[in-house]
């Protein structure tokens, strides 16, 4: 009698389990980038929601911090140290953010994630931010469902070998073994670099760098490629890393910058935007220490990034403060471009490319107004 | 329930106090209810990869792969498709389960007759190899083995000779490469002659050892066959195979064959691991056959070797083979961790490199899943194959 009761609850359960999918059609509220979407009505006013994945602010609000995700571990870029506090220009990044939308950067956890993992992790609403030295290519823009929000780092790739092979160009590399991590764009480029030039070569890839690099020390690769900026970091990880010589050659463009799942155009904004408010900020001399300052500047651009005019951050859903908070956090572009990567750490990397475009480099960001 | 119910025709009287009406309800119910769940994930899953833009369907399986593969056992270019990343990668994960597993089978057997064994230097030795080897986490082995066997080596141009035209360096094993030539054809028709006449010999010298009782030399007869006719054959024909010896240029050797440190360090680890617990089930299947059969066997005259080839053995084979398909199927799963020290197997190349190409994570995840569930279910169904035959038949 009594597994007959519950034999027969249980296909009531079931028969209205079914009834309730197969009749109200798609349920759309059981998303999984946004589990509550739909039906938490968007408590900013300019909030424009599309269809499912909207409104990650209001989620990143509703958590009360922000889900970045980063590398496992790239001096200069994401890297923790011994207390297992991140440093770089990517978790600079990361705290801009979380500095314009809260008001406080310590509003963050980082996601380590590795080159293989980060898509997936990206679209499966697992992280709201990438940023994790990731090259903007066309297909990752376009299939795999994000969008990029701009170019944070301009790199390229190279090589580095050991001096005593007596290697000084990548073209001599004809035959070589290459050891580098699986899942990044240098593993395809290395590939048409070679193809093109009808050079056989072979590739040994790792899934995490430290085995990449390790291998390539004791010796079972003749090079290691990555991006210029992670070959220079990782140099000083070797044995003896005066025994080693990156390689002129770059044979790739590798514009760096964070991404975020296309479908939330406001979301891609604020990340977008706080980009360039930290660039524009270069731009216009205001740094981390005089932002208070600045506020009652006369240039009317500065006062339109930092908020005393207009109503810039209301627009994208945040306070009006949003960029000033985002300096007085993490300092201005150049600021954390010295801090992680260049004179001031020993990377010591010289700003090329990635200086500002009035000092003969690429980094340029559209006006706020 | 009443004493006597009257048998059913059909399914009764419709009506809710019908235990068999009911009873089909319930399924149908049931298995409504599971499909229309997963539909229900189907839909899901398509409509938020609709609403993120995220591309869906296998049509990336023809698009061109563009990135190089270290170690490929069928033609691979860059220009290959993603398809033909997949193949690459299945035969490299099929290498090493299939070369793993003989290692392990054959390491786990002696181990296990060895923890048995009265010398107490060997069944000590034997025993802390088991405890070792089979409580320190796998990947830390194969780390472990990799970079064993990549510190001590010398480069390729200081190479350790091994053999002529053999070379070990910390590139992998290089030794000259094996190809055809006219009598090839004719060395491996003779040979395969040679051993089906044999093994039929052989076959026929045994059935008539037992009928009569007598020892006979057919088996003898077929090994001389099974040997001398493709020597024969050598001598009519000429050299059946030759060789090419790899050539040292700039970076490595280059022609000849080469195994791989990957390769070398995944098998080794794999097979040492999985060693250790197929050493501990042949120790417990031996132990499962009563001391009875032993002594018996001593009783009749049996030498060490005879009473566990012929008697103990053949019984604990009833008790061995169904643990060791599982630690069979552990090991082909296992090989997944190739990745770590970049072997490039199935999950390495095709479940990483080609998932973070496409992005097609739900495809590509299931392929390689699925992969995996035909390779298990296949062992174990030779398994039980096999276990059906060893096992006793009751009389």
């Amino acid at each position: 009698m009594n597994n007959r009761l519950v034999a027969f609850l249980v296909g009531i359960v079931i028969g209205a389990a079914t009834l309730y999918f197969f009749l109200p059609g798609p349920p759309t509220s059981f998303s999984t980038a946004a589990p509550s979407a739909e039906t938490q009505a968007p408590s900013v006013k300019d909030a424009k929601p599309t269809a499912v994945a909207a409104a990650t602010l209001d989620l990143v609000r509703s958590r009360g911090y922000l889900q970045c995700g980063v590398s496992q571990g790239l001096p200069g870029f994401s890297n923790p140290n011994d207390k297992g506090v991140w440093s770089g220009i990517d978790v600079d990044f990361c705290k801009a953010v979380a500095a314009a939308i809260f008001g406080d950067p310590a509003k963050v956890k980082y996601r380590p994630l590795s080159a293989k993992d980060r898509f997936t992790a990206l679209q499966s609403g697992e992280i709201d931010l990438l940023s994790r030295n990731t090259t903007w290519t066309m297909s990752r823009d376009t299939s795999l469902g994000f969008d990029f929000a701009g170019i944070i780092y301009y790199d390229g790739q190279g090589f580095i070998v050991k001096k005593s092979s007596g290697i000084t160009s990548a073209s001599q590399l004809a035959g070589a073994t290459i050891c580098t991590q699986t899942g990044t764009t240098t593993e395809l480029n290395m590939a048409d670099y070679f193809r093109g030039r009808h050079m056989p070569y072979k590739v040994l890839a790792f899934e995490k760098n430290e085995e990449s690099l390790s291998a390539y020390d004791n010796g079972r690769c003749d090079a290691y490629t990555t991006d210029a900026s992670g070959l220079h970091a990782q140099k000083l990880i070797l044995k003896n890393p005066d025994d080693h010589i990156v390689l002129p050659e770059i044979i790739s463009k590798e514009p760096l910058g964070p991404l975020v799942r296309q479908g939330d155009a406001q979301w891609t904004d604020i990340v977008r935007w706080t980009l360039f408010a930290l660039i524009n900020a270069e731009d216009m001399g205001v740094t981390q220490a005089n932002v208070e300052q600045m506020k009652n500047s006369d240039s009317p651009n500065i006062r339109r990034l930092l908020g005393t005019e207009g109503a810039y951050g209301d627009a994208l859903g945040l306070n009006r403060t949003w960029a000033a908070d985002a300096i007085k956090a993490v300092g201005n572009y150049g600021e954390i471009y010295d801090r992680t990567v260049g004179p001031e750490t020993p990377l010591d990397i010289p700003r090329g490319l990635n200086a500002l475009w009035k000092n003969g480099g690429l980094m340029y960001a559209p006006p706020i107004r | 329930m009443k004493k006597n119910p009257p048998k059913p025709t059909g399914f009764g009287p419709v009506s809710w106090t019908n235990p068999r009406l009911r009873a089909v309800l319930y399924q149908f119910l049931a298995i409504g209810g599971t499909i229309s769940l997963f539909t229900f994930f189907a839909m899901t899953a398509r409509t938020n990869l609709e609403n993120q833009h995220i591309a869906s369907g296998f049509a990336f399986l023809n698009h061109t792969a563009g990135f190089g593969v270290i170690q490929t056992l069928i033609p691979y270019t860059e220009q290959s498709t993603y398809g033909r990343v997949f193949w690459v990668g299945l035969c490299n994960t099929l290498l090493v389960a299939v070369v793993g597993t003989v290692i392990a089978v054959a390491l786990g057997f002696v181990i296990g007759v060895a923890r048995l064994s009265n010398n107490w230097l060997v069944a000590r030795l034997a025993t802390v190899y088991v405890e070792i080897l089979r409580n320190i986490p796998l990947l830390l082995q194969l780390f472990f083995w990799y970079f064993a066997i990549l510190r001590p080596l010398p480069g390729p141009r200081d190479s350790i000779v091994l053999l002529p035209n053999v070379f070990l360096n910390n590139r992998g094993v290089v030794m000259p490469a094996i190809g055809t030539t006219q009598a090839t054809l004719g060395f491996v028709l003779v040979t395969l002659i040679a051993v089906i006449v044999g093994l039929i010999l052989r076959r026929r010298g045994m059935k008539r050892a037992i009928e009569s009782g007598k020892a006979n030399n057919l088996g003898r007869i077929a090994l001389a066959l099974i040997f001398g006719l493709p020597m024969l054959a050598i001598v009519a024909l000429g050299t059946p195979f030759h060789t090419t010896p790899p050539t040292l240029e700039t970076f490595n050797f280059v022609g000849g064959w080469q195994l791989l440190p990957e390769f070398i360090a995944l098998t080794v680890g794999l097979s040492l691991y999985t060693a250790a617990f197929i050493a501990e089930i042949v120790r417990s299947g031996i132990l499962a056959v009563s001391k009875g059969q032993t002594e018996a066997a001593y009783a009749i005259g049996l030498n060490n070797v005879q009473t566990l080839r012929l008697v103990i053995i053949p019984q604990a084979l009833r008790v061995i083979v169904p643990p060791l398909t599982s630690q069979i199927l552990n090991l082909t799963k296992n090989s997944s961790l190739a990745v770590a020290i970049a072997y490039p197997d199935l999950v390495s190349i095709f479940a990483g490199t080609v998932l973070n190409q496409t992005g097609q994570a739900i495809e590509v995840i299931a392929m390689t899943m699925g992969v995996y569930l035909v390779i298990s279910l296949a062992t174990s169904y030779a398994m039980n194959f096999y276990n059906a035959r060893v096992a006793i038949v009751e009389r």
